[in-house]
This record gives structure tokens, sequence and C-alpha cells, in this order.
């Protein structure tokens, strides 16, 4: 395992493009935190994020997760690119023929998105951790480190997400034509699912079914935390408005990706297996 | 003799074309050989199912003794095929790195095989800056990494300009004068004849002749022959029981031997018919010649 990830950190170190988006992703992961310095102040309407208590501990966890989780796409074209200039380079049949199995470069692969995934999650936990401390209304060590479930459902919605995209690179060959693809069955998605809900208002069935889709599975390992802001709370009680959703994080929706994510891995070796190259 | 690869009753179809059929041949430890073969007779397809990039549709091929997987075994292989694949925005020596990790080689072999191809200044320049013949020579250095049992060569000459063809060559040649075995898959035939022992020769996926080279088709050789008195000397062959075919080109006649039959005998037989030769040259048929005359037999 430790040689197959050494054998992607070689491919990766060298590639300037590959580069510049990982580092733009990480900044953009730590300017998380200024978020914490927006303020309005127009006459009569004040408002400054980090009062709204969005960095108390332990709704940070789930916060920072959830914004960090839209920022995922610039790894995506990292990964992506991965896969795919191993098909237009050639290099995937030289790598084959130099002694790699096929089951070994997928791995390589997999072991890399982990290894991304992981380090994603390592850095949101710590930017958090840092944010928290300075900002959180309560710092007992019982209270921050709890809730942390949130950054486990993140660090799976990221290999799931990142496994679709391996196999969209595999299946497709072409970075560019990968991402229009995921973007195209992104958008299959989101539609069928609209038509299917206005079809069934005031029925949970679209949510039944559509929480095994790929797309939907990923989205509900982390609900939107907007709502469960007290403020935003407040203000719904005021209208008359009920907003108490189910933030969890369930079991079954972990379940639910570590599926899609088996399901993509194992598509993608097989296809290679089964392709001449 | 220690066999290097075995290749039994190998079959690879592409939807209704039958790209390789029924090949069989084993490749031994020390001898050089030559796949040979006009352009679409299943070279390729051949040596990429036995690396591990082409997938067979029936038949079965092994590695050495057979109780190894190809993808290990391939470890102590060295090919190239077709084009030099690289990451063209790593140098030379950052890709021979990669190699070595995943034949699992020493990186200290990496500046030995540069010098070998006459690359080392070079080194640390970018994969895409070379021209295509520091290409070809970086991939020679790359197969040659892991001092490898046996070197495939796929058209190693393809599209290099004479110089550069020769630069290939030589390396080929002092490659093979160590003692390497090496599989070279070419349809340049005067390419093979250089270099190679043994050849094995294809046509639309067939298997047309595997074996030494010099025994390729039954065959004692030709003179070329040329005399005062044309006639006479016409005369004398087509009575001779040795000679067999006749083949006359204006004033130079080839004469084709059915049995073995040296210059000198030859010679002497004529100057016994008092006839006085201007010119008399024996010789086999060259490779080019003998693969045309079994590619067309049949």
């Amino acid at each position: 395992m430790l040689r197959l990830l050494q054998i992607e950190f070689e491919k990766l170190r060298y590639s300037k493009a590959s580069i510049i988006l990982i580092s733009t992703y990480f900044i953009l992961l730590a300017l998380i935190a200024l978020f914490a310095m927006i303020k309005f102040d127009i006459g009569p309407i004040k408002f400054h994020f980090a009062e709204l208590g969005m960095f108390n501990f332990p709704y940070i966890w789930h916060f920072n997760t959830f914004v960090a989780g839209l920022l995922k796409f610039f790894l995506l074209l990292v990964i992506v690119s991965m896969v795919s200039n191993e098909y237009s380079n050639k290099t995937l049949k030289q790598n084959l023929i130099d002694g790699l199995s096929k089951k070994e470069f997928i791995l390589s692969k997999f072991y890399m998105v982990i290894a991304f995934s992981l380090v994603s999650t390592l850095f949101v936990f710590i930017v958090s951790l840092i944010l928290g401390y300075i900002y959180s209304s309560y710092t007992e060590p019982s209270i921050v480190f709890s809730d942390l479930e949130y950054l486990l459902a993140f660090f799976i919605k990221l290999v799931g997400f990142f496994s679709f995209g391996l196999f969209l690179g595999v299946l497709v060959k072409r970075s560019a034509f990968a991402v229009a693809t995921m973007v195209v069955l992104f958008f299959i998605e989101f539609i069928s699912y609209a038509i299917v809900s206005g079809y069934n208002r005031g029925t949970e069935l679209s949510d039944k079914i559509y929480q095994f889709a790929p797309f939907k599975s990923l989205w509900n390992l982390i609900d939107e935390p907007g709502s469960r802001l007290s403020a935003v709370q407040a203000m719904a009680h005021q209208v008359g408005e009920d907003l108490s959703y189910d933030y969890a994080v369930h079991w079954y929706e972990i379940a639910i990706v570590l599926a899609w994510t088996s399901i993509f891995i194992l598509l993608s070796y097989l296809l290679l297996k089964k392709r001449d190259l | 003799m220690e066999t290097i690869l075995t290749i039994n009753n190998l079959t690879k179809k592409f939807g209704y074309l039958t790209a390789v059929k029924n090949l069989s041949f084993t490749i031994n430890k020390g001898n050089v050989y030559g796949i040979l073969g006009p352009n679409g007779s299943g070279k390729s397809t051949t040596l990429g199912i036995v690396l591990n990039v082409v997938n067979k549709t029936q038949g079965d091929f092994h590695w050495f003794d057979g109780n190894i997987s190809t993808h290990n075994a391939l470890k102590q292989v060295g090919a190239i095929i077709e084009r030099p694949n690289f990451y063209p925005y790593m140098t030379a020596y950052q890709n021979l790195k990669l190699v070595c990790k995943i034949k699992g080689v020493h990186q200290s072999k990496i500046n030995e095989k540069l010098a070998v191809v006459g690359l080392l200044d070079r080194k640390d320049h970018k994969f895409r800056t070379y021209s295509l013949g520091m290409k070809q020579r970086l991939a020679i250095a790359s197969a040659l990494l892991n001092d490898p049992e046996i070197l495939i060569l796929d058209e190693p000459t393809n599209g290099l300009d004479p110089q550069g063809i020769h630069q290939i060559r030589q390396i080929i040649k002092d490659i093979a004068a160590n003692g390497t075995t090496i599989l070279l898959a070419s349809h340049l035939l005067d390419e093979v004849e250089k270099v190679c022992t043994h050849v094995v020769v294809l046509r639309k996926g067939e298997k047309l002749y595997a074996g030494r080279v010099d025994e390729m088709i039954n065959s004692h050789g030709f003179f070329e022959l040329k005399a005062e008195n044309h006639q006479a000397l016409l005369n004398a062959l087509e009575s001779h029981s040795n000679i067999g075919n006749l083949k006359v080109e204006g004033e130079l006649i080839t004469a084709f031997l059915n049995d073995p039959m040296s210059a000198s005998e030859f010679n002497k037989f004529m100057f016994e018919k008092g006839i006085c030769l201007s010119h008399l040259v024996k010789r086999k048929e060259s490779l080019e010649e003998q693969f045309l005359q079994l590619t067309d037999n049949q």
C-alpha cells in the first residue's frame, strides 16, 4: 500500500496544474476563517457572522464541514485529471508493461482518494478547532469534542465523491468530458428529483427514493446547517414556521455512500480489466 | 534450455477481425528473436497480450516457468511498445525514478542506464523537450533499468532519422552482445537480419515460420554467373543435375541449387565443359528474399 501511494505521489508532485489546484483548495479551506470577519453594519442592521454563534462548539463542526464540502470540486479536478492523463499520455499502458497490475493501478488511485480525503478532514478539523477556540462561547472539552460525527461524514462524503470522479475518469478517459459527464448526471438526478417530488407533494416518497441516488446520498450526509442557527430558528419561530429538521448523521446515510464508493471502484477495475489498451 | 516465454494457441479477436490466430512459439534464453510480418500481421497485438495490456480471446501464455503472475514477471522484463510513453511534465530522471518504484529496483541504476543510451547530460530536462530519438533512447534506458531477462522492442526505429536509427541499432547490438535475450518486432527486414538469430514470421495473425534465421527456407543458395559464351553456359547449366531453376536477366544468369555444391566444385565442372566464367558469386537468399518467398508461397 505504501509503495502504491509513493508511486502516485511521485506522479502528482511534479505536475504544476495539480499542485496549483491542491494549494488553491487548501487556501480556500483556510479562508473559511474569513467568514468570521464578515460584518455588515448598515444603519439599523448589524450583522456579524461570528456573533451569530456559527463558530460555537459543537455547531462549528457541522457548519465548517458543510462549507468545506462545497469546495471539493477543486480536488475533483485533480482526481479526474490524475486518471484521465494516464490515458492521454498513454502512461497507463507503460505502467502495466513495467509490472503494475490493473488492480494495483486502480488501488493506487483509490489510496490517493483516501489520502486526499483524510488530509482534507484533518485540515478542516484543525481550522475549526482554532476558529472555535477563538470565537466559541463554550470551550469545555466535553462540548468541544462532541458531534465529531460530522467529520466522519465529511470524510466519507469526500471519498464517495472522489471515487465517483475516479470512475468517470476511467470511463470517459478525458478530464473535461469526465467533469462534463458528472455535471450532466447531476442535472439528470436533480431535475428528475424535482419532477418526482413535484408530483408527490406533501409526501416523503421522493426523498425516500432519492436517498439512494449518488448525488443526493452525498448531500444527505451533512444536512444544510443554516437553519440550525439559533438566530435563524428564533426568526422562523416569530413568523410561525417550525424549522426543526433532523440534522444528525445517520448510519444508513453513511452505508449508502460507502456502497456507492465500492460500486464505483469495482466498476473502474472491471472496466480497466476488460479494456484493451 | 531455459525458457523465458511460452505461447500456446493464442488467439485474439477484435470483433470480426482475428488479429492473432492460434499462435504458438517459445522464447529461449540467450537468443535474439525477431518477429517479422507486414503491418497489421498481429505482431504488436501478440506483444500486447504477453505484456498485459491486451486481453487474449483464447489460448494461454506464461512467463518463465509459469509459476509467477504476469505482472510480477513483467518486473523482470524490459519492454518498449510503439511510441515511448512517459510523463511529459517530468524530467528523464524523475520518470525513471518512477519506473524504479514500480519495478522495485534501486535508484542507483538510473544514471548507469542513462549513460548507456547517452542521455546523462540531459537527465534533468523535461521529457516533453526531447526529440523523438531521445525519447526512444530514454525508453530503452527505462526498459534496461531492472537488468531484464528479456528485452522486448516493438518497431524501435519507427519514425527515426537515419542517425537515430543507427544509434538505436548500435545500442541493441551492444545489449545483445552482453547475452541479454531480445525479442524484436519489426517490418524492416535488414534490421532483423543484422541482429537476430531466430525469427517468427507472421502473416494475418498466423505463424508461417518459427526457427533459426538461416533455416527459414529450404535453400542451398544460388550462383550468379556471367560468361563470354552465354548460350553454352545455359546449356551446361541445364544438363547439371544439381541445378534447379534458372533466371536470366540480360548477361546475368542466376542458377538455384537443388543440392549443396561449393563454388570451386562448380567452377571445376564449368572448366571441364570448356566454359570460362567471367563472373561467379555464390550467395544465400537475403532475409528479404526468403521472407517474400515464404509469404508468397502460402
